[in-house]
């Protein structure tokens, strides 16, 4: 397969934790995650439970890819931010490293300006920590130590759908 | 592309419902999310006109349970099957794990499965996928109707590679479950290989 999957550690999971939960802070935003292009839900920081994030994600996806193929027909090379202003809550949603979108919900403790500065200040520390998440895959790729699937028995797969 | 995190100790897949318009892979979904235990199950988001056409995407996130410590989490979708929304069916293929091709019996609609499965193939293509090397599962799709044509042309006609193929009624959910355990059986066979 061309494209190759996106593998998080520990290490690199409590990195962007703390990213995201300083970035819901600095922008006293209520909700911050990132997902992948693909709708997957990668992390999250402030009031995540009170949403439903993987419909948050997979709809979130949808919206950017749907906003990348209107850009893709006038020209654009791409639209790096979506902003939806609701009654009382807004989202802000960017791109980081072409690979993720980052999510943040806030209301009327918080700005738009507020928002954006604070997004552009931490979207380069998020796309070092995906340089180094692709860095570490690939590297324990060559080795093909650690995959949780090598050893995977039919058994194992039968055992899903026992039900 | 599937997401493995080592942190959360989860996998998750995405695998995509096709083919031709009213061949009943919404139903696919629906049936699934009202099988499926609450526990298992997320929200089933559908994308639609008001006359129940898939404009975009129906979405069904659902956890199958544990496999060697890690908790795998199926996404499923569905495409908009009508032709002249391609440009949102492209866009759903992007990072694709597995794909169910879901063929209408109906003699009428042989020309649209072809199509479809044509279709497929280009925008798999243009995702830098090829339908021959991904994990890939057919079904038939409305078998209990009048003027379903045989299984076995019906096979001829569209089964390229040996693929499972299943006969299915998704409104009454017969074939439904079989089809979506083959297709996750194949995407996990894949995680193994690679």
């Amino acid at each position: 397969m061309v494209n190759s999957s996106l593998v998080m550690y520990e290490e690199e999971f409590e990195r962007i934790k703390q990213l995201l939960n300083r970035l819901r802070i600095d922008a006293s935003a209520k909700i911050v995650f990132l997902v992948d292009k693909n709708g997957q839900q990668i992390a999250g920081a402030g009031e995540v439970d009170l949403v439903d994030t993987t419909s948050l994600a997979s709809l979130t996806a949808g919206n950017v890819a749907a906003t990348d193929g209107l850009a893709k027909l006038i020209g654009e090379k791409e639209f790096s931010i979506l902003f939806h202003e609701g009654r009382k809550d807004n989202i802000h949603i960017s791109i980081v490293g072409q690979r993720l979108i980052l999510v943040v919900i806030f209301d009327e403790r918080s700005s738009l300006g507020l928002v954006r500065l604070r997004v552009r200040k931490i979207s380069g520390d998020i796309e070092r920590v995906l340089g180094d998440m692709e860095a570490k895959a690939q590297e324990v790729g060559v080795e093909e130590a650690t995959s949780p699937f090598a050893e995977i028995t039919d058994e194992d797969i039968d055992a899903l759908f026992s039900e | 592309m599937s997401f493995i995190n080592y942190a959360a100790r989860e996998i998750n897949v995405k695998i995509v419902f096709y083919g031709p318009g009213l061949c009943g892979k919404t139903t696919n979904l629906q049936y699934i999310f009202e099988k499926s235990s609450p526990q298992q199950k997320g929200k089933l988001i559908s994308l639609a006109t008001e006359t129940d056409r898939t404009l975009f995407f129906d979405f069904l996130p659902l956890d199958l349970g544990s496999v060697r410590g890690f908790k795998t989490r199926f996404h499923l979708y569905t495409v908009p099957g009508q032709v002249f929304y391609d440009a949102s069916r492209k866009l759903i293929l992007k990072g694709v794990d597995g794909v169910v091709f879901v063929a209408d019996s109906q003699e009428a609609r042989m020309d649209a499965n072809e199509e479809s499965m044509h279709n497929l193939g280009e925008n798999l293509r243009e995702n830098g996928f090829e339908l021959k090397n991904i994990p890939y599962v057919l079904q038939f799709n409305k078998r209990d109707l009048p003027s379903a044509v045989g299984v076995d042309d019906m096979y001829r006609l569209l089964n390229f590679k040996g693929e499972p193929t299943f006969e299915a009624v998704a409104t009454q959910g017969m074939g439904v479950f079989e089809t979506l355990k083959a297709v996750a059986k194949q995407v996990l066979y894949e995680l193994r290989r690679r």
